[in-house]
């Protein structure tokens, strides 16, 4: 090998990895067009707005979008001031020093933990402990743990980006630190902040194992917080795996990449206009 | 004042973070550590027979299987995710790279049981009839693994290959290197321990996801000797038995979640202090 032309040899390298590249992608766009293509012809406004009947063999996933929509709603109510509070903490407050050393790296640590860890954890401490049981609530307060670290980054980033001018001629004008955060800093970081929050919500939609652990998997229709709920994640899980109806299971699972597909590609717009601005 | 109280309060939220680490910790460890210490570490860890109701509680097959499931994946993986991040990130035009890397993110954002559904649907028949076995086995976790790690290795390699000074790939340049030799002599390792850190972080991943993992890898509980044997693993074991575990038989699963956490957070930490190295 040592004696190829080197030119040649980064041509046959560039065409291995671009092989590759291209089989990654394809995978990815195969996944999407299989579920879609099976999935969408399941779909009717029937579909979204009728509750599941018969363990989910009839019917549609009303109950399961209800209950995602509370799961989504409790944990980001946790987990935006948490997790907002902790970035401005981080970029505003501090140098970098051992206590933001020490922060960061739970932070990190937190993001690594596997979802079915949470999942005990919130089994443990929010099911059994407080006695919440399988519900909404003990789900929602478990999922908010998983958003935090997303939040935390996103958010810490988006501070990092607005010109440090900024809060200068904030300060200039003489208002306070303070009201230099929520007047200044909040709303120019706004963007890259919503990204982060938006990305959760996503996080949210596709969790399983956190959610059957702690949230349950009662396909009711949730009533309250301290009901339990499956959400459509679960509902399809459940689906798929007692092979209880594929037509719904594949209709769950389009809805399901659909929501993901409009959360991620609004996400990256709303991160291309903040990058704009900044740049 | 009023500052005052605000910073505090800040604080008080950026350390909740750390505060709800320890709780995760100490709470896994307070529901698991009783069993492992009646039944001893070396017949908790050494012992593969699992039968709790009968009081076994062997998890040596959950943890090879585990290993295995992961090795796998890494092994189909890292060349994979590789050969994404450099194409994107030094031979992809800029533009591409804009729609290319975003697309492959959203491999992450995939449900894992959407993964686990088109694995057992297209991946599982296809080994069963073509290779042999039962088909749900350690070789189709390992491929749907390594597919749903790809966009975490890809992307932070991306991030480490593009963190290099674009001095030293010029200087490589004009030293008549061709664009691969840059690469692969220059580039590649001076951001080694951004792409280890990339490695390690999918390794974490691989080990420690579930849903997918249960429902391609058929679950036997035995040591596999083939790429074909049904796994079961490490966290397959605590999703499958959790509805209906009770007393001694719950606390062994929350035992096998200190196994896998202190799996994960020794990777986390190794991929922090190479992060913090670089």
């Amino acid at each position: 090998m040592k004696h190829l032309n080197p030119i040649i040899w980064q041509l046959f390298v560039k065409i291995q990895l671009w092989t590759l590249t291209s089989l990654t992608v394809s995978i990815l766009v195969f996944i999407i067009f299989f579920i879609l293509f099976n999935g969408l012809p399941q779909i009717s406004w029937e579909f979204l707005v009728t509750n599941p009947t018969d363990m989910g063999r009839g019917g549609g996933i009303l109950s399961a979008i209800v209950s995602t929509l509370y799961l989504i709603i409790i944990s980001l109510f946790f987990a935006i001031p948490l997790g907002i509070g902790a970035a401005v903490f981080l970029t505003e407050y501090t140098r970098e020093g051992r206590l933001t050393k020490i922060i960061r790296f739970g932070v990190e640590c937190l993001a690594g933990i596997p979802s079915i860890i949470l999942g005990l954890f919130g089994f443990a401490l929010f099911v059994m402990s407080f006695g919440w049981g399988w519900s909404l609530i003990s789900g929602g307060m478990t999922m908010s743990i998983m958003l935090l670290p997303t939040i935390i980054r996103t958010s810490e980033e988006s501070f990092k980006a607005v010109p440090y001018e900024y809060r200068e001629v904030s300060f200039s004008l003489g208002l306070g630190k303070w009201s230099t955060i929520t007047r200044v800093v909040l709303p120019s970081a706004l963007p890259g902040v919503v990204t982060g929050i938006v990305l959760s919500i996503a996080r949210c939609i596709e969790e399983t194992a956190v959610v059957i652990f702690t949230a349950g998997s009662s396909l009711r229709f949730p009533n309250s917080i301290f009901e339990s709920g499956r959400t459509m994640a679960v509902h399809f899980y459940i689906l798929a795996r007692e092979g209880i109806s594929m037509p719904k299971a594949y209709g769950t699972a389009a809805i399901l990449i659909l929501s993901i597909l409009t959360i991620n590609i609004s996400a990256y717009l709303i991160m291309r206009y903040f990058m704009k601005r900044y740049s | 004042m009023k500052e005052k109280i605000i910073e505090k309060i800040l604080m008080i939220l950026a350390c909740s973070a750390i505060g709800i680490l320890a709780l995760i910790t100490i709470y896994i460890f307070k529901e698991g550590l009783p069993i492992i210490i009646k039944v001893g570490i070396n017949d908790f860890l050494f012992n593969s027979k699992w039968a709790p109701t009968k009081g076994h509680f062997g998890i040596l097959s959950m943890i090879i299987s585990s290993l295995a499931v992961t090795f796998g994946a890494m092994i189909l993986g890292i060349p994979l995710s590789l050969a994404c991040s450099i194409t994107l990130a030094e031979f992809a035009p800029p533009r591409l790279m804009l729609i290319l890397k975003p697309t492959i993110e959203l491999l992450a954002g995939i449900p894992s049981v959407v993964y686990g559904f088109l694995g057992v649907l297209l991946l599982v028949p296809f080994i069963r009839d073509y290779l042999g076995g039962p088909g749900l086995s350690l070789l189709a976790a390992s491929i749907i693994l390594a597919i749903m790690i790809l966009p975490t290795i890809t992307s932070i390699s991306i991030d480490a290959l593009q963190a290099v000074p674009l001095l030293y790939k010029e200087g490589a340049l004009a030293m008549g290197a061709t664009h691969w030799q840059a690469i692969r002599l220059v580039l590649l390792p001076a951001a080694r321990s951004g792409v280890v850190t990339a490695i390690i972080l999918g390794m974490a991943r691989a080990i420690g996801e579930t849903m997918a993992v249960i429902m391609v890898a058929g679950n036997a509980l035995k040591i596999p000797t083939s790429l074909l044997n049904p796994v079961r693993t490490l966290t397959s074991n605590i999703a499958l038995e959790m509805s209906y575990s009770a007393g001694d038989h719950r606390t062994a699963l929350f035992a096998t979640g200190i196994i896998l956490f202190i799996f994960i957070m020794a990777l986390n930490v190794l991929a922090n202090s190479l992060m913090r190295k670089k």
